[in-house]
Parts: C-alpha cells; structure tokens; sequence
C-alpha cells in the first residue's frame, strides 16, 4: 500500500546522498529587515497626515539634493489620502521650485550665460529632478546613480521596511573579516554589505515646524511614511473601498447561497 | 417539483433579492470603467491657468494655451472700448452674452462681456466651425476670422458672416489687478 | 447530451428572432435546459469562473489600453499614469494584474479536476485537447502581458524567454531576431507584444467556444466518472446550475477582491516597479508564479536546447494524456493506486513550482534546489509516460455505482422527489 509514496520516499532520500555544496566565502546577504509598527500597514491602516508633512520637509531638505521624485506632481499634495495641504499651500510649494521655461518670443531657451530659463512651479508640474539626466547624476555621486525615489517603496522587497532598514542600518561596525569597499559605506541591510549612499541622515538634520523631536529614527520614520504615500498615493481610497466590497460580497455570497439550498433541497 | 406556498414565496423572494442584490453590485462595478473615460487628473489640473497680464500692453493681444484651445487676452486702448459700448445690442447678429460668469439670458452688451472694460478674454475659437480668427483684421477692428470671413467686433461679438453666435467668454476672476485665473 | 431542441419561443418576437437566427435556441438549449449530471461537485464550477475571467480580463484589458502607450520610453510612465492620473485607474490595472493570477489559479484548478475524474477520456478526448490549446495561448497572452509595463522583469523575463528560440540549431538566433525586430529586446518588440497581447484574448474566446460546443456533445463527465444513463442522472442547467455556479464564482470573486484591495502587489515582483534597463541584469529573473514550475524545468536541465525541449515536451505531453491513460475506469474515487500518483504528482508540480521561484544555486536544509527539481521533473515524465500506462492495466478499481441517480439519490432512485 502507499506505493506511490513509498516510490518518490526512496527517490528522494537517494538525492539527499548527494555531498553538501562547498563552503564559499562570508556570506554578504542583506540582514533581514527591522521590525517597526507603520500607520499604514493592516487592511486598517491609514498615513499619518502630519508624518506626512514632516516626511515631506525630510524629502525637501536631505534627500532631494540627489534624489528624484518624478511620478508625484504638486497637485499630489493636496489631493484626498495624502499630506493634507490645502491647494494654495501646494501652490506656494510649487511656486518654489523653478521648472524649465517654454521657447520665449525669440524662442530662446537658455540666458546669456547659457543657463536654461526657468518660471516657476505649478501645480500641474511634477517634482523636477535634481540632476538633468543619468550622467550629471553619476558624476556628482562617484558614479553611483541614486535611484528615484517616487516608487522606492514599492520596487524593493518587504517595502518600507526595507527603505526604513536601509537609512537607519549606518554606523554599525562591520563585522571581522569584511572590508569595506573604498569610497563605499557599511549597512548589511543593503545586499552585498557596501552602499554608495553615505548616511542620509542625522539628528536634527530638519527642524520639524511642529515641534516634533527630529532623531534619526523619527527622521527616518517621517519620510518613510512620506515615501510610501508616493509609492501608493492611493491606498486610503483602495483599503475603504475593499472593505465596502468585502461585505457587499459577503451578503450577497449569503444570499446565493440560501438561493442554491432552495434550488437544490428537492434534487436530493 | 412541489412547493408549499410558503416555500413559493420565500424562494422567490430569495431569487429576487439575489438578483436584485448581483444587479446593483454590477452597477456599483460598471461604475469605474465609465468614469475612466473622464478626464484625468493630470487633465484637470491643467484645467485652470493662470494669466500674467503686465506684459500686455494697451492695444495688444497674447494668446494662451487654456484646455487645448487659444485664450485671447486683448488690453483694450479707450477707442476700442468706446467703439464696443456705442453699438445696440439690438442690431447685433447674436443677442445673447456667451459668458460664462453671467447667467444665459444676459445681453451682448459689452458690459456683460468684461469684467474691467481694458481687459478682454474670449476663447479664440470661432463659433463657425472652429478654426481660429486673427486679431485686428477685418471691419470692426476685432477679428477676422480667414476660414469663412466671419468678422467680430472690440467686444467679440459676431457682426458680419457665416458664425453664429459670440466669442465666448471663459468663466475667469482677477487675482489680482495684473493677474486673472481661467477655469 | 446534445439532442433535439426543446425550445419553444413564447412570445412573437421571440419566434420572429428564432426563425432568422437561432441565438435564443441557443442560448434556452446550452444554459437553461441542458441536461447536467446531477452529482457535479465545487471542482466543476471553474469552468464557469473561467469564463468570468476571461470576460474580465478582456473588459479591464480594453478599458487599460485606453489609456496605455506601447512605446519603450513611455510605457513605464503610461502605467504610473494610470495607477495615479486616471480615474479609478488604480483599480482597474490591479484588477486586470491580480486577475491573470486568478484566471490561472482556476485553470490549473480545472486542470487538475479533469486529471482526477477522467475528464479528458473518450469520448472527451478533443476537449482536453482544445483545453490544452487554450492554456498555451493563456500562457502566451501572459508572457507579452507581463512584458508591457516595460519594468525590469518585463524586460529581463522578455530576453530570457526569447533567447530560448536561439537554441534552435542553424535557424535559432534568425528567429529571435525576427521576434525582437531588433538586436534585442527593444521598442519594436514591444508594440509587436502589445499588438499581440490585444489579439491572444479574442482568440482564446474562440477556442472556448469550440471546446464548450466540444463538451455539449457528450455532456459533462461527473465524479463518478460513469455515464449519464437516463434523465434521472441530470437536472436542468438552470436552476440548479446557475444558481451553484454563481453561488461559487461569488466565493471566487471575494478572494479576487481579497487580493485586488488588500495584498495587490502580493503576486507580482518589486523589480517591475523598476524601470527596464538595458545595461542592468537584475539579480534574479523570475516569471510570474503561474510559469514557475516550467522555468523549474528549464533550469534543470544543464544543456540549453535540452532545456528547451524537456520544457516544451512538458506542454507537449499533455496533448497526448487522453492515450497515456489506459485504465477503463475514468475516475480516481474508484483507482486507488492512480489516486496516490496523483496527489504525489499534485504536489511535485508545487515543489517544481517553488524551485522555480528560488534562485539557481539555492539550498533547503542543505539540498541543492537544482537536484529537487531534476527529481521532480523526472516525476513530472514518468507519471504521464510510464505510471498512466501501467497503472491503468495492473491497478484494481473499485466497484463502481450502477448510475449517477443511485449513487445521489439511494435506492429511492426509481421515484425522484417531485
């Protein structure tokens, strides 16, 4: 009886003879990521309107100096799920940023010191980029390319705990055995051990404009936050929305299924 | 296949309540794939623009992108608004405003087409059938429309050929004394 | 059993249609009065599911295009573009991304419920077939699918796969340049993708009208395995049917919904939200779950023609599953022995399924995933050509009911409730 387990038992077991593969060198797979509670995770969760403003703050003054934002437009920022500006803050944000000016009437466009003409931001503009193209942006950071971080949240595996992870994961001593590549940072949570980006952040890097403490963990957590909402600026309206579908199936599932009993209680 | 009465009525209340229930849902469902077809919001924030009127000077006209068509904002010299104001709205082609920010039944008067009588805004698309008029031609001293010679006047209004009604004005307000908004 | 039509058009109107074109006939003798074996189990609601999904995935489909550009330097944008810009766009691409998952979830369900009950033997063998035909243009819609948001798995998944045609002695490397359009992957082999992917869907509806008319000539096989032998042994499609089959597609849909509002991404790769480059090989290449157990496959084997063909034979095999199968009893509940292989089989198609998701030089407990994967690709051949013959001939079968109606109904079958 059971032969066909008896079978594939015997099979494998012969397989499990095989010799063990050969120790290799030290194993340099990113540590498994931190654990921290976020508002957002949970069918539940919501993003934290004023993380989300102190995340933005955090991703104006540290991170845009070489990371792009290209997917959220200003408008983003005033729209249902999100950091909660009102349109004329989201406006004035706008008017800050200087964005690259259509033909003029001479159809100039660049000055004469060969410098592009700008106007400012509007709220149908995106976040400009720091850098024009992936080549400026190599030079001026050793030749790494800092990635877009308007979807960063999404793009790496276990998400914003991995980002979390990441910028929180410097300043640890490497352990014995391991050099750190020259010109490159310690952080084991980033695969292979060595990140181009130096650390990011640093206590009281941004005073936050609601008094909050600003350490690097609640830096950390702010623009997190923040990232995530730029990642899945609609996962508010998705999770109510599934809840309300979610019991409007459940009923109906019921209501079939007293249907299906009646249909079926004289067949038997 | 018998059936109490009772049994009659409570399975047909189930069918019906089933059904009723799976057609709302499916129309709850429907929903979202019509409503893509509106206009996104990458579109509707490009639905209002913001206008810098010092840089026109009296007796000059610029054109704006607003909503894929051309804006006419036109700084009014005093001899144009004069020659606007001094015509009956009765003998005019088309009677009616076409402004937005005025209810339906207001006149062609040119004080139902502006808002301060220097500045005058018009969507550039002629009410024939689309193309867009030039500035400063034609008898009236407005435009001229070159598809098929509609002319209108300093205020807008069709005064002469095939168009049928005004140029429209686009709902706007003033921000400020050099800068209006429209849409 | 297809036979004479009973439909009787009502009112005029219905005869006035009925005499030009015999839709509603159509429609009163495959729906509403077929003759359905009346012991059919949840195993044999997918098909209906199918169907749903398929609806589904061809109305998210048209809706996405609307608003989808097929250009290398645009797609990736147009996709963000629709998740945020557009109108409910978010919810329309997950329901169109999670619904592939799903529609492949319920085929492989389908699959394996024919597998167990026999349905693929005579007189249903051109069934099966067809069946086999719609999962490789299932298989083929979700490659140039996946390949459209142009994120890094797009591409990657896209250069390995076409890349397979260059084993291809002295022919090969023209054919994968001839499906590139290019030296690579690249614009060209996009929009051909996109013009394809539009096109796959329609067929497949095609290919499900044949295999439905194919199964309305014999009728449906049941669990038992045995034939319908009198009008006791069916009821009606509708009601009976009808309502089972929506009371079970509602189940369906609130796992769907489970997924496409609360775990969207769950199924898919955080390397697609990364834009394709050229220049930048992702650490490992991964198809979607529901083409695994074939990469499993592939990857096994180390020669890469070899790869090739072991892999397109898996595919091949089952074409000729309706004459491996020697046993004259169609159903598992009465083969014992078949019933074991079977649930072993199950779970090998798991196991290379996992393998296939790991990457090449992994290890489980100190076992080389490569050697699992041989091992169970080796099970994956040696079940269809050598434990389907064999069993069918030596196994001993158990005894098997006198009809559908006496099994469900008990000896009280010669009188059916009225």
């Amino acid at each position: 009886m059971r032969l066909a387990l008896r079978f594939t038992l015997a099979a494998g077991l012969t397989a499990l003879a095989l010799p063990a593969l050969a120790q290799t060198a030290m194993d340099t797979t990113r540590k498994p990521v931190k654990s921290v509670d976020f508002s957002f995770e949970g069918p539940f969760g919501t993003y934290d309107r004023a993380a989300l403003q102190r995340g933005f703050q955090v991703y104006k003054e540290v991170c845009a100096a070489c990371h792009s934002l290209d997917h959220i437009a200003f408008h983003n920022l005033d729209e249902a799920g999100g950091p909660g500006f009102t349109e004329a803050q989201a406006k004035a944000i706008a008017a800050g940023y200087k964005l690259p000016a259509d033909p003029n009437d001479k159809g100039e466009i660049f000055d004469d010191k060969g410098a592009r003409l700008t106007r400012p931001g509007i709220l149908a503009d995106k976040f400009p980029a720091p850098f024009p193209n992936e080549e400026a942006a190599r030079a001026n950071n050793s030749g790494s390319l800092p990635p877009d971080l308007s979807m960063i949240v999404k793009a790496r595996p276990d998400e914003a705990h991995y980002v979390y992870s990441i910028i929180t994961g410097f300043h640890m001593t490497p352990p014995k055995g391991f050099t750190v590549t020259a010109g490159k940072y310690y952080n084991p949570y980033f695969e292979g051990w060595n990140i181009s980006m130096p650390p990011p952040l640093a206590d009281n890097a941004v005073t936050y404009s609601d008094g909050t403490k600003a350490t690097i963990d609640q830096e950390a957590h702010d623009v997190v936050t923040f990232l995530a909402w730029a990642s899945d600026p609609k996962m508010e309206e998705r999770k109510r929305m599934g809840f309300g579908v979610l019991i409007f199936l459940v009923v109906l599932s019921g209501l079939l299924y007293a249907a299906y009993r009646k249909v079926w209680a004289d067949a038997h | 296949m018998t059936a109490t009465t009772m049994d009659g009525t409570r399975r047909d209340f189930l069918y019906v309540a089933s059904g009723a229930m799976a057609a709302v849902g499916a129309v709850a469902a429907a929903w979202p794939f019509v409503d893509q077809m509106n206009p996104s919001a990458a579109a509707l924030a490009l639905s209002s623009v913001e206008v810098d009127l010092s840089p026109v000077a009296a007796g000059q006209q610029i054109v704006v992108k607003w909503r894929g068509h051309p804006l006419f904002v036109r700084h009014r010299t005093p001899a144009e608004i004069k020659s606007a104001k001094s015509v009956l709205v009765s003998e005019l082609p088309d009677q009616f405003a076409r402004n937005a920010n005025k209810p339906d039944s207001a006149p062609a008067s040119d004080d139902d087409r502006v808002m301060k009588p220097e500045w005058l805004i018009l969507i550039g698309v002629c009410t024939h059938l689309g193309c867009t008029p030039t500035g400063f031609e034609g008898d009236y001293g407005g435009w001229l429309c070159h598809c098929h010679g509609s002319q209108y006047d300093t205020s807008g209004r069709i005064r002469k050929g095939p168009a049928p009604q005004n140029l429209a004005v686009p709902p706007y307000a003033f921000l400020s004394d050099t800068r209006i908004k429209v849409g | 059993m297809s036979g004479p039509s009973t439909y009787n058009p009502k009112s005029g109107f219905e005869k006035w249609i009925d005499q030009r074109l015999p839709l509603p006939r159509l429609m009163h003798d495959t729906i509403q009065t077929f003759p359905t074996p009346r012991n059919l189990n949840i195993w044999y609601t997918f098909g209906g599911i199918l169907t749903f999904c398929l609806g589904v995935q061809i109305v998210t489909g048209i809706v996405l295009a609307m608003h989808y550009v097929a250009n290398a330097g645009l797609a990736f944008d147009s996709v963000e573009s629709i998740m945020r810009d557009v109108n409910y766009g978010w919810l329309i691409r997950y329901i169109h991304s999670n619904g592939a998952s799903m529609f492949f979830l319920a085929v492989y369900i389908h699959m394996f419920r024919g597998l167990y009950y026999g349905s693929y033997k005579a007189p249903r063998e051109l069934i099966w077939i067809i069946g086999v035909l719609i999962y490789l243009l299932m298989m083929a819609t979700a490659f140039f699918g996946y390949v459209l948001p142009w994120g890094q798995m797009s591409f990657w998944g896209a250069t390995v796969i076409t890349n397979l045609f260059s084993a291809i002695p002295w022919v090969g490397s023209h054919i994968a340049t001839w499906l590139w359009g290019d030296f690579a992957v690249g614009d060209a082999t996009l929009n051909r993708f996109f013009s394809l992917h539009y096109l796959l869907p329609f067929i497949i509806a095609g290919v499900v009208g044949l295999h439905i008319w194919a199964l309305h000539v014999p009728g449906n096989n049941n669990p038992l395995g045995i034939d319908v032998k009198s009008p006791q042994d069916t009821v009606p499609f509708h009601p009976y049917y009808t309502v089972k089959d929506a009371f079970y597609l509602c189940l369906f849909v609130i796992l769907f919904a489970g997924f496409v509002f609360y775990a969207p991404n769950f199924f898919g790769n955080p390397d697609n939200y990364v834009q394709a480059n050229p220049l930048v090989t992702p650490p490992d290449i991964v198809p979607e779950w529901y083409l695994l157990p074939f990469y499993a496959m592939l990857r096994s084997i180390p020669n890469k023609l070899m790869g090739v063909i072991v892999m397109g034979g898996a595919i091949v095999t089952l074409f000729f599953l309706p004459w491996l199968d020697t046993s004259r009893v169609r159903s598992c509940r009465f083969r014992p022995l078949m019933k074991q292989f079977f649930w072993v089989f199950a779970v090998v198609c798991v196991i290379l399924g996992y393998c296939g998701s790991q990457s090449v030089d992994a290890a489980v407990a100190g076992v080389p995933l490569l050697w699992v994967a041989r091992l169970a690709t080796a099970y994956y051949f040696i079940f269809f050509w050598i434990l389907l013959p064999i069993v069918g001939l030596i196994e001993t079968p158990r005894k098997i009911p006198a009809s559908i109606a006496q099994s469900v109904l008990g000896d009280t079958a010669a009188a059916p409730a009225e």
